[in-house]
């Protein structure tokens, strides 16, 4: 009985501690990954209401159950993929620090289990890429995946999501 | 096992302060001729709450105090001694002593109660016990129950530890008189913060309900008969269940006015003027949220009636006026709207000074201005016609801050005033500060909401109406003579507007801080009521909105933001030169 309870909840005892589950999203042919504890649901894109003066890649805001949530293209914002708006399209909404956004993705894969070690520090080449929303890359089989620090993301200020500093 | 108490502090400062504000009142409302023992019961009851959970939580100062007043009451309920104004006196200086003390536990500073007049003020309390005058023989017939109920109350609140707290002590001490019956029904305490979240949830569930509605009329009636049955039954039932719920955050205004009897009383002596106040409508609800908001406003007003309005006792004698000056507090719901009037028997106001006080000033103002006019200046800036500036009146703010702290509430000030006779402020107020009414205007595919209290007019321009100015760079609207700048919302914000020229379009003229604009839009879409959602929850201020809402069909509406809109269209258009 002991056992079998044991083995329930920690199905790889030494890896899982170590180990993150993701969420695999796609922008246009590449794979990107979230912390799955960051996201609170997926839902189809649509009912976005634009806001003036805002910079391309943020799409407006939605009503997500009485909060107003802004939403981010992320394939605006990094420049991948085409920027189509399909029945397809998906909205992932995230919520970190108490702050919730959604992203605007082309698909969302799976859920994956990262072991630790299976995550390489980003090289220093990504200089194109903002490199401090990115915790590092992801190995697994034949996919690569970049993973999201969401936390960076929502609060840097090329975002546009948060008030500016004063210059 | 020990208990840390430090967790019910807060419940007992906010108990301890509804017992002493509920002492305070039954004290300033005792007749002093003819008292009644129900009032000795209450400040009775409150104080021995008090003194028991401030020694139970350690703080031994006001169980003291407490305790000394209690005593002086015990001895005034049986009967024992009678009542005078010295009693009253001293008592009231009590309450004053344990709300200091109160103050500084509570962690909200203050000067707090010095030890000096604290052992003073239980000197004089016990002596008035021992000494008190002789019981007067009018009162003894109102005070034979109380005599007769004695025993059977020693027992419930006479000792010390309270098994369970009474509810008639805990019950909403706020309104005891009012026909309410809240006494009787008892209450719990809620955060502020789970309230207004279940009203964002019935919001939301108001939202769905129509949505659902929207999508279900595609539908043939005949054939889902049933459906549309339950859609008009939820329909029902979520407008009944959002009534309830906004009925939560709503507190009678006796809340308010209760600290009123107090302020006058002591303006009054401070004065060397008599006032009788009188108070209507206590049980008038209103919001939470106004209610501090509308404190400042209000005090003011009174403040500047007793200073200003009502005479001295020998002016009103000479006016043939009773010595007594009248100040009456009344509140009502009218429509929508929170009626609040402060209405004085006084002087009224001075036309000839207030006019001359406004040349002073600069302000353009015709000899021949009708009355309401000439009164709308004591609102300016700046423009005090106090014959002498008193510590009471010209402390800073002026009648201006209380014009504009009521217009942020969404809400205007009207007076009327008759030499001689008195002044009359009446102030509207909406019931609630979470909905607002506002005009909903289309600006190529979308929609945005002005908030109604800066719209003044809205029109189709006629030709010619819209002037080009700067070679063609802004544009002005004529309004009846009057050249408002005009403001093209569609270019401002960046959109493609539907409206080809000027005349297929529609002006709306708006009013924020003084200053009028003429907003272009390419249609109007009708004037409802929103709750105002917090932008910067998970976003940021966006320049030229205030907020946003959430419309009948679920999507979000942005609200304009009109007093910051001439500096956001002048930056827009400069870009665009």
């Amino acid at each position: 009985m002991q056992n079998n309870v044991t083995t329930l909840s920690q199905p790889a005892p030494a890896a899982a501690r170590s180990a993150c589950e993701v969420l695999a999203i796609t922008l246009g042919a590449e794979e990107y990954a979230i912390d799955i504890l960051a996201v609170r649901e997926i839902r189809s894109y649509g009912g976005v209401t634009p806001i003036a003066g805002a910079p391309p890649h943020i799409k407006g805001v939605i009503n997500l159950r009485g909060a107003i949530v802004p939403v981010v293209d992320l394939r605006l914002k990094f420049g991948v993929g085409a920027a189509e708006y399909t029945p397809f399209t998906l909205t992932v909404i995230v919520e970190v620090n108490g702050r919730t956004a959604g992203l605007v993705v082309d698909a969302v894969s799976d859920v994956l289990s990262l072991p630790a070690e299976a995550v390489l520090p980003a090289p220093e080449v990504a200089a194109v890429f903002d490199k401090s929303s990115i915790l590092g890359l992801a190995a697994l089989d034949a996919r690569m995946l970049v993973m999201l620090d969401v936390a960076q993301l929502l609060a840097s200020p090329e975002m546009g999501l948060v008030e500016r500093q004063a210059a | 096992m020990a208990i840390d108490l430090s967790q019910f502090h807060q419940l007992f400062f906010d108990e301890a302060a509804e017992h002493l504000a509920c002492l305070e009142r039954q004290l300033l409302g005792l007749d002093l001729a003819r008292p009644e023992a129900e009032a000795f019961n209450e400040m009775f009851r409150a104080l021995h709450s008090v003194k028991g959970s401030a020694a139970t939580f350690g703080f031994q100062d006001m169980a003291a105090l407490a305790h000394d007043a209690e005593s002086l009451l015990g001895r005034l309920r049986k009967g024992e001694i009678g009542f005078g104004e010295e009693m009253q006196a001293a008592l009231i200086e009590v309450g004053d002593l344990l709300k200091a003390q109160l103050a500084i536990h509570a962690g909200q500073g203050g000067p707090g109660a010095d030890a000096e007049r604290v052992q003073a003020a239980g000197r004089r309390l016990l002596a008035l016990a021992e000494s008190g005058p002789a019981p007067a023989p009018p009162a003894a017939a109102d005070r034979v129950p109380a005599v007769a109920e004695a025993p059977a109350q020693e027992e419930a609140y006479g000792f010390f530890v309270e098994p369970t707290p009474s509810a008639e002590v805990h019950a909403l001490p706020e309104a005891p008189k009012t026909a309410h019956a809240t006494a009787a029904e008892g209450s719990i305490r809620v955060g502020l913060g789970r309230v207004d979240r279940l009203v964002n949830q019935v919001g939301e569930l108001v939202i769905t309900q129509s949505m659902l509605l929207q999508a279900a009329g595609l539908l043939d009636p005949l054939v889902h008969e049933r459906l549309f049955n339950g859609l008009a039954q939820l329909e029902r039932n979520s407008r009944e269940l959002q009534e309830s719920v906004m009925s939560m955050r709503m507190v009678p205004i006796s809340t308010v006015f209760g600290r009123f009897p107090r302020l006058v009383k002591d303006l009054a002596r401070k004065l060397g003027k008599q006032v009788a106040l009188q108070l209507h409508g206590e049980a008038t609800e209103l919001d939470r949220g106004l209610v501090e908001l509308i404190a400042d406003p209000l005090t003011h007003l009174v403040r500047n009636s007793l200073d200003h309005g009502i005479e001295a006792p020998e002016m009103r004698r000479t006016a043939g006026k009773p010595e007594q000056g009248l100040l009456i507090l009344s509140a009502h719901c009218r429509g929508g709207n929170i009626v609040i009037e402060v209405r004085d028997d006084g002087a009224g106001l001075n036309r000839q000074r207030i006019l001359a006080k406004a040349r002073e000033h600069g302000l353009a103002v015709a000899e021949g201005a009708v009355d309401a006019e000439v009164w709308q200046l004591i609102f300016e800036a700046g423009l005090s016609t106090a014959e002498a500036v008193s510590d009471v009146s010209g402390r800073g703010v002026g009648m201006d801050v209380v014009r504009r702290n009521v217009a942020n509430l969404g809400g205007r000030i009207e007076v009327d005033s008759l030499p001689g006779v008195g002044s009359h402020f009446t102030l509207r107020l909406p019931l609630t500060l979470a909905v607002a009414d506002g005009m909903l205007v289309g600006v190529g595919a979308e929609t945005f909401i002005l908030p109604l209290d800066h719209v003044v007019e809205s029109g189709q321009p006629a030709p010619g109406q819209v002037r080009a100015v700067r070679g063609g760079l802004a544009r002005v609207y004529e309004l009846r003579g009057e050249l408002l700048p005009l403001i093209p919302l569609a270019q401002v914000l960046g959109l493609p507007s539907g409206a080809a020229d000027f005349e297929q379009g529609i002006v709306v003229a708006v009013e924020a801080g003084g200053t009028r604009q003429a907003l272009f839009v390419d249609r109007l879409l009708g004037q409802q009521q929103f709750v105002v959602k917090s932008l910067e929850a998970n976003f940021r201020k966006v320049p030229g909105f205030s907020g946003a809402t959430i419309l009948g069909d679920g999507r979000v509406a942005m609200i304009l933001d009109v007093p910051a809109l001439p500096a956001l269209a002048g930056a827009v258009l400069a870009r665009a030169a």
